[in-house]
């Protein structure tokens, strides 16, 4: 019987079944169940690298072996590790060796909305797209078989909604393969200009090959033809929805996005009237099928290349329709209601303490990222993972370098932001003789991306003890003399902590240390109640912006059902009234 | 049955994976095409969480889209109406009574709509509105409204065998918390209105 599969899983299914050995990745939504499915096979060796460049190198380092690596990153993790790959892209491979990049139109859970694409284009790396979990797991076979066929590193993208559907999937069993035999041969896995400026001739070369397989393009690429007065060229989850809004139109599907198949293009085009090119984001396939001389093509002239297309937002754009909903009696405005930081969360108590005093806070990528909001309002900026630290140092820098006034800055980064890009930051602030303060949150965990083990938790991805790095030797070690531990929920020492540090004329490092209250050791015991008869009415504890603390017909309230028993609104209330049983 | 599109819509963290997990693997189960679309990431830390269901015989897209669901299963009452688009016309909600406060209504920089219940009823809709969150305490853990509401959802779907829907239970349920949420799917079933 067919299974039915998240997108991701069937990767990790299709990685299985190929035979794979070693997979190393570092999580980002939303490519992260696809790495945490393989570490359910004891097959296969699996690991969460401290970032994406890493994890490739490891898969980079595997493959060069025989062994068949892969590594799964998002959109934006593919940026951190685009140093590799675009070397890798020269060197070629032993075992097969694949990259899941997983792009996030729309923005559910990033930062910006970067079409991958681009990337395999520039790189000159062969890119598959496919458009449902059958195809997830069919293109990661077919992605190592053309990777140890053409000699090269391939890529597999999906979008969000790939990543995150379930649908029917036919299983088999793994294949495992003859071992590769690892020869050293310096002209192909040593890229110094001598022996680089050869394998890029061998790079074309390959991409050329691959664009001419036959047996590669009818695997992966395939023409529907129905009424030929309209055509339509697509991939991956566009796919879906052109078959529901042009159920009658022809259509190319093209499963490898690069090398595009431009003969099949051209065939497709002569054979029809009007030609749409329907694609999310960059009109990446719509520019290379002008650039190929067919110019009657049309396709970000009706379909925005901002957020995601869905059936509605094409026929409207196409065909001018409206969808006919389902409408209420009256109107209803319903607030918005944003992601906000769990009740009991251990980062509340350092966004309340930095929301009362006048500092500018240089954020960073994480669950604490919702600082930025009210009622805390603190964070200032927010780039990419890492920044926070190096962009602290940047604007003091800059403070100093205009003569202007300096603004107190403390540079807030987790645990597993931290070891992904923060250690370089801090290595720049102690060299160039920075002295900003940086507040290292520790939860114990990768919490934003669904609660991954990381280098300072103390667990594999496996479950299994590791040594854990410890960061206040860490950063002692860098050459940070002020290094301190202190407890969010301790909110008048916590204070005093950051006062004292950003007042002192050296670098300085806080680790906020207190575990994610999603993780399974926390225990808070008994939910706090606020005693009605005693309460004053004074508003303060609603000030903690904890989701469960909230105000009814004039009262103030804990809503037992959230509430994690954590007790920090106990040291809101200044009359005491916030009642917790030990 | 023909095509029948789901809507389940709630706060990040009262478990929407599960439930359309859940309805995915009964409808593999009637040997019918589907697809399901999750939300994971950002928005599961206590957001507006929005979550698909499509069976039929052929499904493309994963999604619905404005003007396409059949049902709205919806874990809160304000969820329920912030969809209410996605909606057919004369389409059916059935949604659990309980309020969660937004962040900005916790703030009081807005306030949470009230006559939620009435609109609804009032609407060109069929509603089912009862209170999930009592029915789930009462079987033994808050935490099983989801299947609370598949029981509801379950008796709206008459084509469905019953047993299908233990097997369903048993292939998305860990064994040790099996017997509370088949009890949960049970008070759902039996839910009489009034
Ligand atoms: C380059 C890159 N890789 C991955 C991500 C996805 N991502 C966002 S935050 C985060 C980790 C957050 O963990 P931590 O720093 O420990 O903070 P927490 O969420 O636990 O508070 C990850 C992996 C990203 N935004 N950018
Ligand atoms: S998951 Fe953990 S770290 Fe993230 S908001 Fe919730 S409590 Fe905080
Ligand atoms: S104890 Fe207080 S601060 Fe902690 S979760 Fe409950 S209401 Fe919120």
């Amino acid at each position: 019987m067919k299974k039915l599969l998240l997108g991701n899983e069937a990767i990790a299914r299709g990685a299985w079944e190929a035979g794979v050995h070693v997979v190393a990745s570092y999580p980002g939504t939303p490519s992260t169940e696809i790495t945490e499915n393989i570490s359910k096979y004891d097959e296969i060796y699996s690991e969460w690298a401290p970032n994406e460049k890493v994890a490739l190198e490891v898969s980079i380092g595997a493959s060069v072996t025989g062994a068949r690596a892969m590594s799964a990153m998002k959109h934006v993790g593919l940026n951190v590790a685009a140093d590799p790959l675009y070397t890798a892209s020269y060197t070629g491979v032993n075992g097969g060796l694949v990259i899941v990049v997983a792009d996030d139109p729309g923005m559910h859970s990033s930062q910006n909305e970067q079409d991958s694409r681009y990337h395999a284009l520039a790189s000159h790396i062969p890119m598959l797209e496919p458009s449902d979990s059958q195809e997830c797991l069919d293109f990661t076979k077919a992605a190592f078989d053309i990777s140890e066929k053409f000699d090269t590193p391939v890529i597999i993208r999906t979008t969000t909604r790939i990543a995150h559907q379930r649908s029917l999937v036919e299983l088999s069993d793994r294949q495992e393969l003859p071992k590769k035999e690892y020869k050293k041969d310096i002209m192909k896995y040593v890229m110094m200009p001598g022996m680089a400026i050869k394998r890029h001739v061998i790079v074309d070369k390959r991409m050329n090959d691959l664009e001419n397989n036959k047996e590669v393009s009818s695997l992966v690429n395939k023409i529907e033809y129905n009424d030929k007065t309209l055509g339509i060229i697509t991939s991956g989850i566009s796919y879906q929805y052109t078959k529901e809004v042009f159920p009658n139109a022809s259509v190319l599907k093209i499963g490898l996005v690069n090398p595009m198949p431009t003969e099949l293009i051209k065939e497709f085009a002569a054979n029809v009237d009007k030609l749409l090119v329907i694609e999310e984001l960059e009109p990446y396939m719509e520019n290379f099928v002008k650039q190929i001389g067919i110019l009657k093509a049309e396709g970000k002239k009706y379909f925005t290349n901002q957020g995601e297309l869905n059936t509605v937002k094409i026929a409207s754009a196409y065909y001018g329709t409206k969808p006919e909903s389902a409408e209420l009696s009256q109107d209803i405005q319903a607030p918005a209601r944003p992601p906000v930081m769990c009740p009991g969360c251990p980062h509340r108590g350092v966004f309340y303490v930095l929301s009362n005093m006048k500092v500018r806070v240089s954020g960073d990528i994480g669950c604490y990222t919702l600082g930025a909001m009210a009622p805390y309002a603190s964070v200032d900026t927010c780039v990419c993972m890492g920044a926070s630290v190096s962009m602290a140092h940047g604007a003091q820098k800059g403070e100093l370098a205009t003569g202007s006034d300096i603004i107190p800055t403390v540079a807030i980064i987790g645990d597993s932001t931290f070891m992904h890009s923060g250690i370089t930051g801090l290595v720049d602030i102690v060299y160039n003789k920075g002295t900003s303060t940086v507040i290292i949150l520790d939860n114990s965990i990768t919490g934003m991306t669904g609660h991954q083990q990381n280098p300072t938790t103390g667990y594999t991805i496996k479950m299994e003890e590791a040594p854990k790095i410890d960061l206040v030797k860490l950063c002692e070690a860098l050459g940070i003399k002020r290094v301190r531990v202190e407890d969010p929920f301790d909110l008048p020492a916590f204070k005093q902590a950051v006062s004292e540090e950003l007042s002192c004329d050296e670098p300085s490092v806080i680790i906020s240390r207190r575990p994610c209250v999603l993780l399974k050791n926390v225990k808070y015991g008994k939910n706090p109640i606020i005693n009605q008869d005693k309460c004053r009415k004074c508003g303060k504890c609603m000030k903690l912006g904890c989701p469960a603390i909230f105000k009814e017909d004039g009262k103030y309230l804990i809503d037992d059902a959230i509430c994690a028993g954590c007790g920090l609104c106990v040291q809101m209330c200044p009359f005491g009234c916030i009642e917790k049983e030990i | 049955m023909v095509n029948l599109n789901i809507l389940i819509v709630g706060v990040g963290g009262q478990g929407t994976l599960l439930a359309s997990k859940f309805l995915g693997a009964v409808a593999a189960l009637i040997g019918k095409d589907v697809k399901v679309s999750e939300v994971h990431g950002m928005s599961q830390r206590g957001g507006s969480v929005v979550t698909c269901v499509k069976i039929g015989d052929n499904i493309h897209s994963p999604l619905i889209d404005e003007g396409q669901a059949d049902i709205i299963l919806a874990f809160e009452q304000l969820e329920a109406v912030r969809w209410i688009k996605y909606l057919k016309k004369g389409g059916t909600v059935i949604t659990n009574i309980q309020k969660i406060n937004p962040m900005p209504v916790v703030f009081g920089q807005t306030t949470y709509p009230d006559k939620i219940l009435d609109i609804l009823a009032d609407s060109d809709v069929t509603l089912h509105a009862l209170d999930a969150f009592s029915l789930a305490v009462e079987s033994g853990t808050s935490k099983a409204v989801n299947i609370v509401l598949l029981g509801v959802l379950s008796r709206t779907l008459p084509e469905i065998p019953e047993n299908i829907w233990q097997d369903g239970l048993n292939a998305v349920i860990p064994a040790k918390l099996l017997d509370v949420n088949t009890r949960a799917f049970e008070k759902g079933r039996n839910y009489i209105e009034g």
